[in-house]
């Protein structure tokens, strides 16, 4: 969809729902939406694409109370926010949205997570992401280095940029719209995607990007949407394998979670966020166990954690209760970093190396 | 100490028994005044308030009359106070009054188990005393016992050393009451407990509603209304019960009685028939048979023991206890607090070392009690308010040991808020901390009533307060959202760039109104009753306006024209959730009315204006 397109959809839609309200109040009765219920009790597995997406479960929100009528009037605040800036064509961040809102007296954010939330909402309603609505988040995305060449659309204009040649030793930086990237050519078997900036470092530091034609993703924890469409790209475009190399905790696992399968705040774009192809490389409870790798007791949060994913629909299959199962029953989590104990090379030469054969990706 | 030599032993020995004597009780009673009471000028008024009121209350009660009592304290110097307490109950006779005020432990109640005020008969007489102690001035008594009577005028002081009347003047006065009795006495003391006096009145008012007091306080005056017109039956004097009486009670009444051992026991006490008599005989060793004078002091000790061994039915109570009853507790409470919630208890009559007693209580809510602070707590004993001394009273201590916070009072050892508590104990012998009556003293079978009747009003509260939070907060939110929802409309107007929604009609679904709706277009005048109010009765729409409305469906039910203006009504009921409408030929303007329903139920919107 091209951007004009997208622009246009965008006030359809959001005009579409304050028309409907003024329609609604016209006729005396109280204003309303109805929302898909965004909880991990109403995401469903869509086999056409692959991804886990929202079940029909609905909830209305209605302004007959104050909590919803409050959220209503936010909403339409936010509206009138969207189709000014649409019409002056400008843009914002979410966190200057936020702080506008300021100025919005009964309907000011209290929250920025209540903001971005109320702007996923209408992502759901318009059926448009939020850069449709001039909305992006401040945060930088995270950063690639590795054997491929992309062509970037800037504002300083077209760039072209491989991934390792053209870059400094950090890599390069995902921008927050990666629809504007062109992917040219690339020399890779399979692409990283590493949680801490720790262990992105010491595989470039040790030349394991070159030595296996890899490229390498630095995911920054849970990882923003620009880094999941970054990934969903390389996967469509290319048809690389995705790996992902976590911690060994349930809140990793989840970062694996919403690589592969999409997050339960944004399940209602999946289908652009999520790669259903992504395998998880590691760490396993059963590396803790067969590396016999420095651990750590679960806390009574992390234990919450794991039995909490054991009801999550998208950890639903054998290899994941076995896994999961296992963990909680030796009490212990480990870092990627905990390999350091077996010497700097250790997780390059050996777990790398060993666990991409056992996948059958080398 | 060293060793005295013999002789010098002998010689203060001597000269100590030269020293000791026996001690008058008002000589005791002069050292010992905070016993009584009077530990204080300014409690002293209360005190001797207290003891003329309660007196006159007592008094009353006897007599099956309506109490009518009037109070007055004048400052007569720079710290003379004069106190008048007049009753008009049936009065004393003559030969009686000079015992009755100017001798201590003098009374008519003190031998009879019943439910009374005072007891030990210390209380007036200790009043009298007092004056006598400080201002040297003697008391002023004047009583007149009936219409056929002339009233008698006393001057009384007590006889310190030996505790007898002493009789200054006495004189027969004419005296515009037919029967009373008025006290006058007059003290050294201060005002500074006014306050606590009236509290004092006020508490007293509750529990006596059938009486009416007046007071004088200087130049104000203050009336508390009675609030019941019925005379309180007066408490029967039961015998004593075996498992109440101790060995002292048991020789007086030995002492006194020419009867068999038997029949003794039979006719003496309550609750013994000639079953429990002889098993009270075979267990202290002794023949029914016996004439009791003739009991040694070991047979009489054998005798109180078999006596408290035997079980024996409880005391009866009824008779002889007289409980408020949770109606007048109710009104009296009404009567001196206005408060949102006021409920009562009686619990059953019970026994406590043979003696009968009833707790009853009372839990008053909101209204104009104090919002902030310790919950206001009125003990009760005997009908008499007890004013001081709260932490160490055993109602206080009952108070605190219930947890408020499960009936949703928040507590900090007294439950606090607006909150009163009224804890009233009734018995033939109230278990007082001491002898100035300010504490009951902690009875486990006492306290457990207290806690049950609490208990049980908590959970009567509770209901009451989250019934009022549950409608309270509906108002809450319905404020609210309608607050919140013209701001929507004003948003969404703008944004869609059309004329801005009237959401009244909303605000009224969510208020739970009647909405009345008139507005005008095209040369049609249509209103509009949406009803959402839940009432369902008879309702009329008044229009009043320049249109004739001949052509109004439905028609009007009734128009009348005066100076061009035309009062149309339509008279109808609506269903809860459905509308009425009515429409007709006509300019609109005018004004619309609708009557029947609650105002706070309906909702009138001129469009058109």
């Amino acid at each position: 969809m091209s951007r004009e397109e997208l622009e246009k959809k965008a006030i359809t839609s959001l005009l579409g729902i304050a028309s409907a309200w003024y329609d609604q109040m016209k006729a005396g009765e109280i204003p309303s939406i109805s929302l898909p219920s965004r909880t991990k009790y109403n995401i469903e597995y869509d086999d056409a694409s692959e991804v886990w997406k929202y079940g029909d479960k609905e909830s209305l929100r209605n302004a007959a109370s104050a909590k919803s009528a409050t959220h209503l009037l936010k909403m339409a605040y936010v509206i009138g926010f969207i189709k000014e800036q649409l019409r002056e064509n400008r843009s914002s961040t979410l966190r200057e949205m936020y702080y506008i809102s300021e100025g919005w007296k009964r309907a000011k954010f209290s929250a920025q997570d209540e903001s971005n939330y109320l702007i996923e909402d209408l992502e759901i309603l318009s059926d448009v992401p939020r850069e449709g609505f001039h909305l992006h988040p401040e945060e930088n995305g995270a950063s690639i280095y590795g054997p491929m060449r992309i062509r970037e659309e800037t504002r300083r204009g077209m760039k072209t940029i491989h991934c390792q040649d053209d870059v400094g030793q950090a890599g390069y930086t995902i921008p927050n719209s990666v629809e504007n990237i062109e992917f040219v050519d690339h020399d890779a078997k399979f692409v990283i995607a590493i949680e801490t900036g720790g262990m992105y470092d010491r595989l470039i530091e040790n030349g394991f990007d070159e030595e296996h034609n890899a490229i390498l993703v630095h995911l920054k924890g849970q990882p923003a949407r620009s880094t999941r469409r970054m990934l969903n790209r390389m996967s469509m475009t290319w048809d690389l394998p995705i790996l992902v190399f976590t911690d060994g905790d349930p809140w990793s696992y989840r970062i694996y979670g919403s690589v592969a399968y999409g997050a339960i705040k944004s399940a209602h774009m999946s289908e652009l966020l999520a790669t259903p192809k992504a395998q998880f490389l590691g760490l396993r409870p059963s590396d803790i166990r067969d590396y016999n790798l420095p651990s750590d007791k679960l806390t009574e949060k992390d234990i919450e954690a794991l039995r909490s994913e054991l009801t999550d629909p998208r950890f639903a299959t054998d290899y994941w209760k076995k896994e999961i199962n296992l963990q909680l029953e030796m009490n212990l989590k480990s870092e990627q970093q905990a390999f350091a104990a077996r010497g700097l090379d250790f997780v390059t030469k050996k777990y790398l190396p060993a666990r991409l054969a056992d996948m059958g990706i080398i | 100490m060293p060793q005295l030599p013999g002789w010098l032993r002998l010689v203060l020995a001597d000269d100590l028994a030269k020293q000791q004597r026996s001690i008058s009780v008002a000589e005791f009673f002069e050292k010992n005044k905070h016993l009584l009471g009077f530990d204080s000028p300014t409690r002293g008024v209360i005190t001797t308030i207290k003891e003329a009121v309660d007196n006159a209350l007592d008094a009353c009660e006897e007599a099956q009359v309506l109490p009518d009592i009037f109070i007055s304290i004048r400052k007569t110097g720079s710290d003379l106070f004069r106190i008048i307490v007049e009753d008009n109950g049936p009065g004393i006779v003559p030969k009686q009054v000079p015992f009755v005020f100017g001798k201590l432990l003098y009374g008519s109640r003190f031998h009879q188990i019943r439910q009374t005020r005072g007891q030990q008969g210390i209380g007036i007489s200790a009043a009298v005393l007092y004056a006598q102690l400080t201002s040297g001035l003697p008391t002023i008594v004047i009583s007149r016992t009936g219409v056929k009577e002339q009233a008698h005028r006393f001057e009384i002081q007590i006889k310190i050393e030996t505790n007898e009347p002493d009789v200054l003047k006495e004189e027969a006065i004419d005296w515009d009451r037919i029967h009373g009795t008025r006290v006058q006495i007059e003290f050294k003391s201060t005002m500074a407990a006014k306050k606590k006096l009236l509290e004092y009145l006020k508490y007293t008012s509750v529990v006596n509603p059938h009486a009416r007091f007046r007071v004088e306080l200087d130049e104000e005056a203050f009336t508390f209304e009675r609030v019941s017109q019925e005379v309180i039956q007066c408490p029967v004097a039961i015998q004593p019960h075996p498992h109440g009486i101790e060995l002292g009670q048991l020789k007086r009444m030995v002492i006194a009685s020419d009867k068999k051992l038997l029949d003794f026991l039979v006719e003496g006490f309550s609750r013994v028939g000639k079953k429990t008599a002889q098993e009270m005989c075979d267990r202290a060793g002794l023949k029914g048979t016996l004439k009791v004078q003739g009991l040694s002091a070991d047979q009489q000790k054998a005798l109180l023991a078999a006596m408290q061994e035997v079980s024996v039915p409880a005391p009866p109570t009824t008779q002889c206890l007289s409980p408020i009853g949770e109606e007048l507790i109710r009104r009296g409470l009404d009567k001196e607090f206005q408060m949102d919630f006021v409920s009562a208890r009686t619990r059953p009559s019970s026994v406590f070392s043979g003696h009968p007693f009833v707790v009853e209580a009372a839990i008053g809510y909101g209204g104009k009690l104090p919002a902030e602070g310790n919950a206001i707590i009125l003990r009760f004993a005997n009908r008499v308010p007890l004013m001081y001394q709260q932490g160490a009273c055993a109602i206080t201590e009952c108070i605190t040991n219930v947890n408020w916070k499960s009936y949703n009072l928040s507590q900090q050892g007294l439950p606090t808020g607006p909150v009163l508590i009224l804890v009233h104990v009734a018995s033939t012998n109230v278990p007082f901390t001491s002898e100035s009556k300010d504490a009951i003293a902690g009875i486990p079978e006492i306290e457990k009533e207290i806690v049950l009747a609490l208990q049980d009003l908590g959970r009567e509260l509770k209901t009451f307060l989250s019934r009022r939070d549950r409608s309270k907060l509906a108002e809450d939110r319905a404020r609210a959202v309608c607050a919140i929802i013209p701001e929507i409309s004003a948003k969404v107007s703008e944004i869609v760039e059309k004329p801005l929604v009237d959401t009244t009609p909303i605000e009224g679904k969510l208020m739970r109104k009647l909405i009345a709706k008139k507005s005008t277009r095209d040369g049609k005048v249509v209103i509009e009753l949406a009803n959402y109010s839940g009432f369902e009765g008879e309702i009329s729409a008044y229009d009043i306006s320049a249109d004739n409305a001949a052509d109004a469906v439905p028609k009007a039910d009734f128009v009348s024209e005066m100076d061009g203006q035309f009062t149309k009504v339509w008279k109808m009921t609506i269903p809860s959730k459905s509308t009425w409408q009515v429409t007709y030929s006509g300019k609109g303007g005018g004004i619309i009315e609708i009557r029947g329903i609650d105002d706070n139920k309906k909702m009138v919107v001129d469009l058109d204006v």
